[in-house]
């Protein structure tokens, strides 16, 4: 059969037929998430200047937490990408410690964010007060919903690596997560940016 | 008791507790019947634990039919109730429930089901496949719909139907305003289908350009997988709008968020917009592969070649960007003013320019072909006036100043129901009388074929044209009863009796099926209508693997060419073929799904967090198994087909 003829001209990854049908999957699955963040938005953009009695952006934002959450997913995005260069190497021990890495900034990403939402809810800003608490707090806690499930995602392929080795399918599922990965800082920059910069100006 | 007293229906009437009885009596009939024919094994090997795309599109097709069937009655009580002035049939509650879910039951249960089943069955065997990209995802497809579906209907007896339109819109499906736990119930089946229809929109669009058999190129793909790479495309890009507004909406209704309602800054015309971007694009979801099918069926008993295959590829992908521009057409009268209105205007009439070149190209199809008037061409055929008219009327509908006079009439539901009736209802039955022989080895009777064709046609136009006229005198769409002094009696009448006609129709189908099953015959061939595409080079029934050998395309007939013009299909002998393994996860983790959806519609957030544990386990399985499939050695090959090639000779 075609699709367990292994390539050895590719890299791991994309050496057999149903992993590179899981690539392009994922690059579709990606499109439907632009779709997904893109709607949300949308919907911020409608929504932002409709307060009600409750604060305006200007007003709740701060802007070191903001600054070191994108420090720290940037930096994860990074690492992330040299995992996949060590993989790519067949460098496990190397791959490893970056994704280690990647999630633990991943996880100092999350408690920022935590502590950036305690923070809101005590400025009076829950996401009951206004249309514009309901969808900044709905497209940040997607975005960190995210985060999250990529942490978890993350571990249990950590964990596929060390106990099966680099084979085209641990290989395959880990490029995957990096695109994920890469995926949510994307988002991230324009949280950054059009949220954030935008809503403090 | 208290916690009972949540899932008791808020209005409830006889005919609600008869449609419970019903179900419990159903429900154990099913049981009994399943443990007396000792059917539960086979029931769990052969089709819930499947993964074969074509016992999957099988699941779709059978959920579709009794789909429509569930959606007809709302219709058929929706017209006995309008049939006369001030009917006190349903009360105005009940009309409002009835024709929510009426329109959510036969668009997105019926019509959507319907579609992806026959994409299912014919897609990979078109592009000579031996099954999707991910069959596995394709289960879980199944059976999120499945669920999704499920979670709706049970509504019905469980806590109270929805009754604030198709729609839903905002604040009217508020929990203010609809206080009952129906909206909920919207919500959450929606998402958890609309969950596995975006999983099969990827699924496709993989199999598509991934796994064509070798020579087919794309502008080689036979017409119907090329509406089905558009469609799942459209897929993909529209569903997800879907999904934040329904979320947005359950957030609304349980967590008192402010996106939709009046105060604290929320904007009800968000709704209006997210549900309509989703929604428009919605509709060519539904139209897209019912063009495919008239492309396979007046190509197939024409005896030509489609006439303008690039066109026909192109005005697909117009109307595919389109379907993204037009979308406030649905709502011109809701306050965009004249500078947006506009501008949808144009874009919504530009629409009819790449529909207009299909319909002329299906008509050059035919001109000097060998017509041969089976019971798909019959469907293919009353299509092309009825939806013409239906499209017309959707041009009208589309000029911003004149809607105001037809905006929210019956004018519109005439219009609607006539382009996606002949659109897509005909074009199901057309598929499926079509691809029948393929699906299950033998044909549906053509007589009875024709006499429910008769009914369909016939009642569909008897229905539908009258609305037209009652809609331009003023009555407005989904009012319960009406006074007789109106004058609309007359026109109404006609339409119910139109609808009975529709109800003989569809009757007569299953009665077909019914017959066909017993008496026809099972010595047809592979290929019985003689027809051009490669699904009709394998066998009947087509074994496991689809094809033996994988096929050699070069061109978009291939299977004609072999026929006629001395291609050959098949080079080389056998060599083992790989296939996937069944599995039983995809389903617990729909039920785990449906067990969610069900907590939050009652808002029993303990059971919530449980199921959602159980989803997130259901996929860690998933993700440590070593599941590599099954290898079908040469031996097993070479009985199969000298089985199936024996049984076609005698």
């Amino acid at each position: 059969m075609l699709e367990m003829n292994k390539d050895n001209t590719q890299p791991l990854e994309y050496s057999t037929e149903q992993g590179r049908m899981n690539i392009l999957g994922f690059w579709i699955f990606i499109g439907a998430e632009i779709m997904l963040f893109g709607t949300l938005f949308a919907s911020y953009f409608t929504l932002e200047g409709r307060t009600g009695a409750g604060p305006t952006g200007a007003e709740i934002f701060e802007i070191s937490p903001v600054l070191a959450e994108t420090l720290l997913l940037l930096t994860s995005s990074f690492t992330i990408g040299l995992g996949v260069h060590a993989m790519r190497l067949g460098r496990q021990k190397a791959m490893m410690t970056f994704f280690i890495i990647t999630l633990v900034l991943g996880a100092a990403f999350l408690s920022f964010e935590v502590y950036e939402f305690i923070h809101y809810v005590h400025e009076g800003a829950g996401i009951q007060t206004s249309a514009f608490t309901s969808i900044l707090l709905t497209t940040l806690g997607t975005h960190g919903a995210h985060v999250t499930f990529g942490l978890f995602w993350g571990i249990m392929i950590m964990i596929q690596v060390i106990k099966r080795g680099l084979t085209p399918e641990t290989a395959n599922k880990s490029f995957i997560f990096s695109l994920y990965w890469h995926f949510l800082d994307v988002v991230w920059i324009f949280i950054f940016s059009f949220v954030y910069l935008k809503g403090m100006m | 008791m208290d916690f009972f007293e949540r899932f008791m229906i808020p209005h409830p009437s006889p005919a609600i507790y008869a449609a419970m009885v019903a179900i419990v009596l159903t429900s154990i009939a099913i049981v009994v019947g399943l443990t007396y024919f000792k059917k539960w094994g086979y029931l769990w090997r052969e089709w819930i634990t499947t993964v074969d795309h074509k016992k999957i599109g099988i699941m779709y097709l059978i959920s579709a039919l009794l789909m429509l069937f569930r959606g007809g009655v709302d219709a058929l009580m929706m017209r006995a109730q309008t049939a006369v002035p001030e009917n006190a049939l349903l009360d105005a509650q009940h009309y409002n429930e009835i024709f929510t879910t009426h329109g959510i039951v036969m668009i997105i249960f019926m019509a959507m089901a319907f579609i992806i089943a026959l994409m299912n069955f014919v897609i990979p065997l078109q592009i000579g496949a031996r099954d999707v990209a991910f069959p596995r995802l394709n289960a879980v497809s199944f059976w999120l719909y499945f669920m999704g579906a499920m979670l709706f209907n049970l509504s019905f007896v469980i806590g109270g139907s929805p009754s604030s339109g198709w729609t839903s819109y905002f604040p009217l499906a508020g929990d203010e305003l609809s206080p009952s736990v129906g909206t909920n119930y919207y919500m959450l089946a929606l998402q958890i289908s609309g969950l596995g229809t975006l999983i099969t929109g990827i699924n496709f669009i993989v199999t598509i350009l991934k796994m064509r058999a070798p020579g087919m190129t794309l502008m080689k793909m036979p017409m119907f997988t090329w509406s089905g790479l558009i469609t799942n495309v459209i897929i993909v890009f529209a569903f997800p709008v879907l999904t934040v507004a329904l979320a947005m909406g359950t957030m609304d209704r349980l967590f008192a968020t402010n996106f939709f309602t009046t105060t604290d800054g929320g904007m009800d015309m968000l709704w209006a917009n997210l549900f309509w971007v989703w929604g428009h694009p919605e509709v060519y979801i539904l139209i897209l592969p019912a063009f495919g099918i008239y492309s396979e069926v007046i190509s197939t008993f024409s005896r030509r070649n489609l006439y303008g295959y690039n066109s026909m590829v192109a005005s697909m992908v117009i109307i595919s960007l389109l379907s993204f521009v037009v979308w406030v057409h649905h709502f011109f009268t809701m306050g965009q003013g004249a500078m947006v209105n506009s501008i949808f205007s144009i874009t919504t009439m530009a629409i009819a320019i790449p529909t207009g070149i299909k319909i002329f190209n299906w008509l050059l199809t035919m001109w000097k072909g060998k017509i041969q008037f089976t019971v798909p061409m019959l469907y293919s055929l009353g299509f092309i006036p009825i939806f013409t008219i239906g499209g017309v009327t959707g041009v009208m509908l589309g000029m911003s100043a004149a809607d105001y006079q037809y905006h929210n009439t019956m004018f519109l539901v005439a219009h609607f129901h006539l382009v996606i009736i002949p659109g897509v209802v005909f074009a199901m039955i057309a598929g499926l009388t079509y691809w029948w022989p393929k699906m299950f080895g033998f044909m549906l009777n053509e007589r009875i074929g024709r006499w429910a064709f008769g009914f369909i046609a016939g009642g569909t136009c008897l229905a539908f044209f009258p609305m037209f006229i009652s809609g331009l005198d003023g009555q407005a769409r989904r009012m319960y009863t009406y006074s007789e002094s109106t004058g609309f009696g007359f026109w109404n009448m006609l339409s119910f009796i139109g609808a009975l006609g529709l109800a003989v129709g569809f009757i007569l189908i299953v009665y077909n099926i019914y017959y066909s099953t017993r008496y026809a015959s099972r010595d047809i061939g592979d290929d019985p209508w003689n027809a051009r595409s490669l699904e009709w080079a394998t066998h009947n029934p087509v074994p496991e693997y689809n094809f033996a050998i994988t096929p050699q395309v070069n061109s978009s007939q291939a299977f004609w060419d072999s026929k006629k013009n001395g291609h050959t299909l098949f080079k080389g002998g056998y060599k083992e073929i790989h296939m996937p393994n069944n599995s039983g996860v995809p389903f617990v983790m729909s039920v785990f799904f449906f067990i969610f959806g069900f907590a939050f519609v009652f808002s029993m957030w303990i059971t919530a967090v449980v199921s959602l544990i159980g989803i997130f386990a259901c996929m860690l399985h998933r993700s440590f198994e070593k599941d590599h499939g099954h290898h079908i050695s040469v031996a097993e090959i070479e009985r199969t087909e000298s089985e199936l090639r024996g049984a076609r000779n005698e």
